[in-house]
C-alpha cells in the first residue's frame, strides 16, 4: 500500500511537471551557488586588509623607542642594525638614489609610497619565522621606529590608526599608471 | 662535417642572411630533395648491437611515473637563499632550453616564492569573499569542484624574468638563468566571475584584493574588470591537482598578468573601492625609469620571444642543418608572427608556428638554419595580433631605461661562435 501510494503519488508529479514544461518553452536550470553565507564578525579575523586611508588599522599605539626594542629583538638579524640591511632586504635610507643615474636604493623611507603598506606588511607577514605574531601594539612601535630611522617621523611621534594614515611618505608622488 | 650550403636547393630557400633558410621546406620537404646524394655512406659502419634490456624483462609498474633516469639533468635550478634563516625566499627555474612542445611539465613550472611553500590540507582550506559584496561568502574544495569547470592553456611569467638583461654588459648566463621564469600549463578551474555574481558584487566595487595562504599572506589588487572577464580559481594544472609550489590547492589564474598576482595558496578576496598598495605592488613590481618616476599596476606582460635551440649549453656540433626553434608569448593577445634571424637583426625571415596558436599562451616556433660553421648573431622577435612588435633592445631602453627590474621583454641574442658555442650577447 505505502508503495503504491508513492508510485501514485510520483505518477501525480510526472504529470504536474509535464503540465508545467508544457507552459514553460525553456527549462531554466537553477545556477550552481555552493558558497556558504558568513556573517562579518565570523570573517573579522581573516580580514587583515588595510587601506591607505588607513580603512582596517586595529587598535594599538607605538613609539620609535619601543620600536626599537622589538626591532632589536626580532628584525635584526635580518636587516640589520638600525634597517641597514644585509643579509635580507635594506629598510632605511637610499634618499637621492631614485631619480639619479646610480644603482636604485629602494627602502621604505626612499620608495614606498604609503606607510599603511609598511603597518600591513608587518603585520602578515613579519617576523619571517614567526610570522602575524606581533601583538597591534608592537607592530605600531616597529613601524614607528623604521619611520623614524628614516626621518620620516619625530622620536617622539607615536603611532596609531589615527597618525598612520596621516605619515606623508618622501616618494609619495613617485608613482603613475602604465601607458598601456 | 658535412656541408649543405652550396647546393642550388638551399640556395634557393635562404630567406635572410647567414643561413636562415624559408620555412617552406618544412611544410614542402624540400631539404629531403636538397639533402639527397649528400648522405653519408655506410663504410666504417658498427655492427648494431642488441642490448641487455632487449634480452630481459624491464622494471614493473609505478604508482606515479618519473622520467628516465637519463633525463636527470632536466630540471629546475634553485638559487642559495641570500640568508639561509630565511628559507623560502627565491625562485626554481623552468629548464626552458632542454624542454620542447608549449606546455611545461607540472614538476618543472617555474616557482617563485616569498615565503615557502604552505603545507595545506585542502579539507581545511577556505575561499573568502568579501568586502563590497551583498553576500559574503566562504567556499570549500568540494564546493569549488562542484561548478562548470573551464580549461584555458596559459603562461605565467614573473614580472622579473629575464632581468639579468638589464646589466650594461651582457653576462654569462643560458635560457634557464636568464628566462627560466616562463611556464606555461593547462589550468582548469572555476570562472571567478561565476563566484564573484553569487557573492553580488556592489557597484562601487572596482578592484578585488587577492591574498593567499602562505606565511607571507601575499596579497594583490587586481581590477575587477579583468576579475569578471577571464580569470579562473584553479584547481588543476595539466589535469592533476595544482602541485604544492604552483598554489595547492587553488590558486588565481590572470592570464596574460604578471606572475605575482596570479596568487597561489588563493584563501581570500575582498572587493574594494581602491587598490590596497600592498607591499607588491608599491616597493616591489613597480618599473623605476631613469627620471626616477615609477609605473605602477604594470598588468600584462608584453609581447616577447626567446630562441631556447640553439642556446648556451646546447653546443652545435659541426656546420650543417640545424632546426632554431623558441618560444614566443602575449600577455594582450595571440602570437601573429614571429621572425628569426641570424646576423644580429639586420635581415629577417619569418619562422613556422607550431598549432594550436593559442591568446596568453606560449607559442612554440620553429625556422631551419644552415650553419656555415662561421660566426652567427642568433635573434628572434615576435608580433601579437594587436600590433605590437617586441622592441629591440634599444627600443627598449629608450623607454623605460634599465632600471626597471620588471617587466624586460626586449628582442635577447644569442651569440654562436666558430666552435658553435651560445653565449648571452647584446646587439
Amino acid at each position: 500500500m505505502h508503495s503504491l501510494d508513492r508510485i501514485a503519488s510520483r505518477a501525480a508529479l510526472m504529470i504536474g511537471a509535464a503540465m508545467i514544461c508544457a507552459a514553460v518553452p525553456a527549462f531554466s536550470a537553477e545556477a550552481p551557488r555552493f558558497g556558504a553565507a558568513i556573517a562579518p564578525g565570523d570573517l573579522s579575523s581573516w580580514d587583515i586588509s588595510i587601506g591607505p586611508d588607513g580603512a582596517g588599522l586595529p587598535p594599538g599605539r607605538g613609539t620609535p623607542a619601543q620600536g626599537e626594542a622589538v626591532y632589536v629583538a626580532k628584525c635584526q638579524a635580518c636587516h640589520g642594525e638600525k634597517g641597514a640591511g644585509r643579509p635580507n632586504d635594506v629598510l632605511v635610507g637610499g634618499f637621492g638614489t631614485i631619480a639619479s643615474d646610480r644603482p636604485a636604493v629602494k627602502t621604505v623611507g626612499s620608495y614606498w609610497p604609503y606607510a599603511t603598506t609598511l603597518f600591513d606588511y608587518i603585520r602578515r607577514a613579519m617576523p619571517f619565522n614567526e610570522s602575524k605574531s606581533l601583538t597591534g601594539d608592537e607592530v605600531y612601535a616597529v613601524s614607528a621606529y623604521i619611520l623614524q630611522l628614516n626621518g620620516v617621523i619625530g622620536a617622539d611621534d607615536a603611532l596609531d590608526a589615527q597618525s598612520l594614515p596621516k605619515v606623508k611618505m618622501p616618494n609619495r608622488d613617485g608613482f603613475t599608471p602604465f601607458p598601456r | 662535417m658535412r656541408k649543405h650550403g652550396d647546393s642550388k636547393e638551399w640556395q634557393s630557400e635562404r630567406a635572410a642572411a647567414n643561413g636562415i633558410l624559408n620555412r617552406r621546406v618544412f611544410l614542402e620537404g624540400a631539404f629531403v630533395a636538397a639533402a639527397a646524394g649528400t648522405g653519408s655512406t655506410a663504410a666504417g659502419a658498427e655492427p648494431l648491437p642488441v642490448q641487455g634490456w632487449m634480452k630481459q624483462p624491464g622494471a614493473g609498474f609505478s604508482a606515479y611515473g618519473q622520467p628516465s633516469r637519463f633525463e636527470s639533468k632536466v630540471a629546475r635550478t634553485i638559487a642559495p637563499p641570500a640568508n639561509p634563516a630565511t628559507q623560502g625566499i627565491g625562485t626554481a627555474r623552468t629548464p626552458l632550453q632542454l624542454l620542447t612542445g608549449m606546455i611545461t611539465p607540472n614538476g618543472l613550472h617555474f616557482d617563485r616564492s616569498h615565503s615557502g611553500t604552505p603545507d595545506i590540507d585542502p579539507d581545511q582550506h577556505r575561499l573568502l569573499i568579501h568586502g563590497l559584496v551583498k553576500r559574503p561568502l566562504t567556499f570549500t574544495l568540494d564546493a569549488l569542484a562542484r561548478y562548470p569547470m573551464e580549461s584555458r592553456i596559459s603562461f605565467i611569467e614573473c614580472a622579473g624574468n629575464s632581468g639579468a638583461l638589464s646589466t650594461a654588459q651582457a653576462q654569462p648566463g643560458n635560457a634557464q638563468a636568464i628566462h627560466g621564469l616562463l611556464s606555461c600549463a593547462e589550468w582548469t578551474g572555476v570562472r571567478l566571475a561565476t563566484l564573484l555574481d553569487e557573492a553580488g558584487v556592489e557597484p562601487s566595487a572596482k578592484w578585488v584584493v587577492a591574498e593567499g595562504a602562505d606565511s607571507a599572506a601575499m596579497s594583490r589588487s587586481v581590477p575587477l574588470a579583468k576579475c569578471m572577464d577571464d580569470a579562473l580559481v584553479c584547481l588543476y594544472q595539466n589535469g592533476e591537482r595544482v602541485r604544492p609550489s604552483n598554489g595547492y590547492p587553488i590558486r588565481l589564474l590572470l592570464p596574460g598578468f604578471e606572475g605575482n598576482m596570479n596568487v597561489k595558496w588563493l584563501r581570500r578576496l575582498k572587493l574594494t573601492d581602491a587598490p590596497v598598495m600592498a607591499k607588491d605592488e608599491t616597493s616591489k613590481y613597480t618599473v623605476l625609469l631613469p627620471d626616477g618616476k615609477a609605473w605602477q599596476f604594470v598588468f600584462p606582460m608584453e609581447v616577447k620571444s626567446i630562441i631556447t635551440h640553439p642556446s648556451p649549453g646546447l653546443t652545435l656540433r659541426g656546420a650543417g642543418f640545424y632546426e632554431i626553434a623558441g618560444l614566443a608569448w602575449s600577455g594582450q593577445g595571440r602570437i601573429r608572427q614571429v621572425e628569426v634571424s641570424a646576423d644580429g637583426g639586420s635581415s629577417w625571415a619569418p619562422a613556422a608556428l607550431q598549432e594550436p596558436v593559442l591568446p596568453k599562451a606560449l607559442t612554440r616556433f620553429r625556422a631551419p638554419w644552415q650553419w656555415n660553421g662561421g660566426p652567427a648573431i642568433l635573434q628572434s622577435r615576435a608580433t601579437d595580433d594587436t600590433g605590437r612588435m617586441q622592441p629591440t633592445r634599444a627600443q627598449f631602453v629608450a623607454e623605460r631605461g634599465l632600471r626597471g627590474q620588471y617587466h624586460y621583454n626586449a628582442i635577447s641574442t644569442w651569440r654562436i661562435d666558430e666552435k658553435g658555442e651560445a653565449s648571452n650577447a647584446f646587439a
